[in-house]
């Protein structure tokens, strides 16, 4: 008993994560929490009983006997062969919920759908069909392609998204505003805009890591890939690329500004240049 | 502990063999010489594989990138992970114990095929050799152990195509090991011996090596067609050609997830051996030992794309993998339930092997855990490729696997040599590498968890306290080797006689003389069917030797 509460308390009052700032960031804490309490009570267990095993049974000064011969218990097995299964049973159903209500469970090869991971978070439970409807918001991609999907997240308002064309080369992140016109390096969003990033690498495989978002997706030459989320808290967080990509890859970094929604109207039009450039290839210095 | 065997007694060595310390260097057939040969040459790349991670340590000190290039630095950690995995590890847990016990514990006189065992040896110094002379000529492979391409295909392709064609060599030896493991295991046993009878380790290894036969050929085939690519331009995970790289993916992690297997399923073999002899029990639970091994063995094929959560796999493979992932946990953990219940109520002689066998449990259990977090594919899309994956599987493959390694020497050492290995020196060899593990990799989960990726030179300046305990830690963990090798060359000459049977084990390879003459036993191979027949009946304790502790312990 003061084991589980003990294991209980650490799980909740450890903090291990960094700054929750995305919408799925708080879900993700919470999964962590259930996760390692668990964790805590089995670890803290199995040492406890291994450290009193030591001690209470190690042989003493002169001692030349054997233990008791016993070979084994058939009840005890069952019992703790049921425990792990029922306690992974546990996480696997929990996790999925989890997973469910980050968006991750949409199909990805289909265009409508991976909008429909913006749904609601509240509605997000069990209601598939909500899902399905979800989806007629949003520009399909061109239906030729086939667009990989990361993990999508809630949605707080119903601001529209915004769209951010993503490219990752050895060794940067190239961000594009198709509504501004924007090529900047780094990538500036607005708290509580949905955010909708289509990204593609030009070489080798990245990988798209913002730890405070609790996000990763690798980019792989050749396969489109849609990430959406939605930040929640403003302030600048790094943008980490976590696959291997050469020499640089350490240096491969660049930051996600979160904006208070006026400083980003600011920033967005200092740097529009949809009005300006007309020919499509003219991109902004960023 | 190669060197001082004291020359051999047997009447008639087979033909042209050599004798005395020269069998070591020869294409000796003795399946002893031959395990004592995977674990010495296992040993030497222990510690080119330690200087490799002593580089990264060193490296990592500072924040930025100041010690070694950066090309550099990917090659070091290239190589790290493949002679670690590939050259120390998978020969050394597999090859050297499996040789030096399995034909024991069969009751055989040697292996099924000693030739093809030869063979199999004799292929690993010169792939090791070539693998570290890579990087003196021309420059070693810079993509990473798991040489994703299209990254493998654009580094320098001399180096990737040496690494391919070493890693081609090191699987082939591979399994070669696991036929004749198979065939060792199911044919050559003594009359009378049953499979239910056989000691844990035997299971171990035929498990093991029917992973090592299924798997093992889907690399190699993967390795040839990525070859192609990168010498003849083919397009085969080339995205800009027409192929795709996510398909290697697949087929690289169907051998490497279940080659952890293969890394530790042989030391839970060796553990299960270890502990009923120092606890003076029995085995707990033998036949769900046996199943829970098959189960494991089958789940490991089927798990692999858990190490593809962030790279575009659909939402239903996913789902799959995480739950068959868990569900290891529940084999795995009736395995540590049934260890602790051998400890249970034994007569524990906490001496270096004991102390080294539960440090195992200790670290897999840790690691255990953080592998079921893992599974779980929120929680991984975050922590995938930082260093709480660095921090999980060493937890696993060095906590577990090369813990245990340094226990089955302290335990097997008198068997090899007939002399015993000093316990001073072997309690101390453990206190540092506990304390210097530990240090090293605890912490790595933190800086996993809290945004620092792997595989990099260079990281976020916040992280610098944290990666420097780490280093401390690995500096010991490189200082606690001194000890270790100390211990082995003094006791080869003038540790205490051991006798035959010092720890008064039951299991056969106790059952000749230390060390073992050529064809293991003088007379007849023994017939051991209780192979962890010790402890007393409940009902026949002593009354006047016990004392009341030891009654209420038994349950009386």
């Amino acid at each position: 008993m003061a084991l589980v509460l003990s294991g209980l308390w650490i799980g909740q009052n450890v903090e291990l994560l960094p700054v929750a700032a995305s919408l799925n960031a708080p879900i993700y804490d919470q999964l962590f929490k259930v996760l390692f309490s668990i964790g805590s009570i089995l670890f803290i267990g199995i040492f406890c009983l291994l450290v009193f095993s030591l001690i209470r049974f190690r042989r003493r000064e002169g001692e030349t006997g054997d233990g008791v011969a016993v070979e084994g218990n058939l009840q005890l097995e069952i019992f703790w062969t049921a425990i792990p299964a029922v306690v992974v049973l546990f996480v696997g159903i929990y996790s999925y919920d989890i997973y469910d209500r980050m968006g991750g469970m949409v199909p990805l090869s289909d265009p409508h759908s991976m909008h429909g991971a913006m749904m609601s978070s509240q509605a997000s439970d069990s209601d598939v069909s909500a899902v399905i409807q979800a989806s007629v918001l949003g520009t399909p991609p061109e239906p030729s392609e086939r667009i990989w999907g990361g993990i999508g997240s809630g949605q707080v308002s119903a601001a529209p998204t915004l769209p951010v064309e993503v490219t990752a080369l050895q060794f940067a992140f190239l961000f594009h505003y198709p509504q501004g016109n924007i090529t900047s390096g780094e990538l500036h969003v607005q708290k509580g805009q949905p955010v909708e990033l289509r990204m593609e690498a030009r070489d080798v495989i990245h990988a798209f890591w913002v730890p405070e978002f609790r996000l990763k997706q690798d980019i792989i030459p050749g396969q489109p890939t849609l990430l959406s989320f939605t930040p929640i808290k403003a302030g600048s967080y790094p943008i980490i690329c976590a696959e291997l990509c050469g020499p640089y890859h350490g240096g491969m970094r660049s930051t996600v500004v979160v904006h208070e929604p006026d400083e980003f109207a600011t920033w967005f039009e200092k740097n529009n240049t949809a009005t300006v450039a007309v020919a499509p290839g003219a991109s902004s210095t960023g | 502990m190669t060197i001082a065997l004291p020359p051999q007694t047997s009447s008639s060595p087979p033909g042209l063999q050599p004798e005395g310390w020269l069998r070591y260097l020869s294409f000796s057939l003795d399946h002893k010489v031959i395990g004592l040969q995977y674990m010495v040459a296992g040993f030497f790349f222990y510690l080119v594989g330690g200087a490799l991670a002593g580089m990264i340590r060193v490296e990592l000190v500072s924040p930025i990138s100041d010690f070694l290039g950066r090309e550099t630095y990917n090659e070091v950690l290239t190589l790290h992970g493949t002679v670690m995995i590939f050259l120390w590890i998978v020969p050394v847990v597999n090859g050297a114990f499996g040789n030096y016990l399995i034909p024991f514990y069969v009751g055989a006189r040697d292996m099924a095929f000693p030739r093809l065992n030869a063979v199999a040896f004799w292929l690993i110094p010169p792939a090791g050799f070539l693998l570290i002379a890579s990087y003196f000529i021309g420059g070693a492979a810079q993509s990473g152990w798991t040489a994703y391409p299209p990254l493998s295909l654009t580094t320098p392709a001399a180096g990737q195509v040496v690494w391919i064609l070493s890693v081609l060599l090191l699987g082939g030896s591979s399994i070669f090991g696991g036929i004749n493991f198979i065939a060792t295991v199911l044919k050559m046993r003594r009359p009378g011996l049953k499979m239910m009878q056989l000691p844990m380790y035997c299971w171990a290894m035929l498990g093991t090596s029917i992973l090592v036969v299924l798997s093992t050929p889907v690399l190699a085939g993967t390795l040839v067609l990525l070859s192609f690519d990168i010498i003849a331009h083919t397009g085969f995970f080339n995205p800009a050609l027409g192929g795709n790289a996510v398909v290697y993916q697949h087929l690289f992690w169907f051998y490497s997830h279940p080659a952890v297997y293969i890394m530790v399923l042989p030391a839970f073999g060796l553990v299960s051996e270890i502990l009923p002899v120092h606890a003076r029990k029995p085995l707990f639970g033998y036949t769900t030992m046996v199943y829970s091994i098959l189960a494991i063995v089958f789940l490991g094929l089927i798990v692999w794309a858990h190490h593809m959560f962030t790279s575009a796999t659909p939402p239903w493979m996913r789902l799959f993998f995480t739950i068959a992932t868990a569900f290891i946990a529940v084999p795995t953990g009736i395995k540590f339930f049934n260890w602790l219940a051998t400890l249970w109520g034994g007569k524990i002689a906490l001496n270096s092997a004991m102390l080294f066998s539960c440090a195992f449990i200790l670290h897999f259990v840790f690691g255990g855990i953080t592998g079921v977090a893992l599974a779980q594919v929120p929680f991984d899309i975050h922590v995938h490729d930082t260093y709480f994956v660095v921090g999980h599987f060493h937890y696993v493959v060095y906590g577990g696997t090369v813990f245990v390694i340094f226990g089955s020497i302290y335990h097997w050492y008198p068997k090899f040599t007939g002399r015993m290995l000093n316990e001073d020196l072997g309690r101390f060899h453990f206190l540092i590498t506990f304390i210097g593990f530990n240090l090293c990799f605890a912490p790595q989960h933190w800086l996993g968890l809290n945004g620092m990726p792997r595989r990099v030179a260079e990281y976020d300046p916040q992280f610098t306290l944290v990666n420097q305990i780490s280093s401390v830690g690995a500096l010991l963990m490189a200082l606690s080797t001194l000890p270790f090798l100390i211990n082995v060359f003094w006791s080869a000459f003038s540790g205490k006689v051991a006798g035959d049977n010092p720890w008064n084990a039951l299991t056969p390879e106790w059952l000749t003389s230390s060390p073992p003459p050529v064809e293991n036993w003088k007379g007849e191979a023994p017939l051991v069917t209780h192979p962890y027949g010790y402890g007393v009946p409940p009902g026949q304790i002593d009354l006047k030797a016990a004392t009341g502790r030891e009654l209420w312990s038994s349950g009386q």
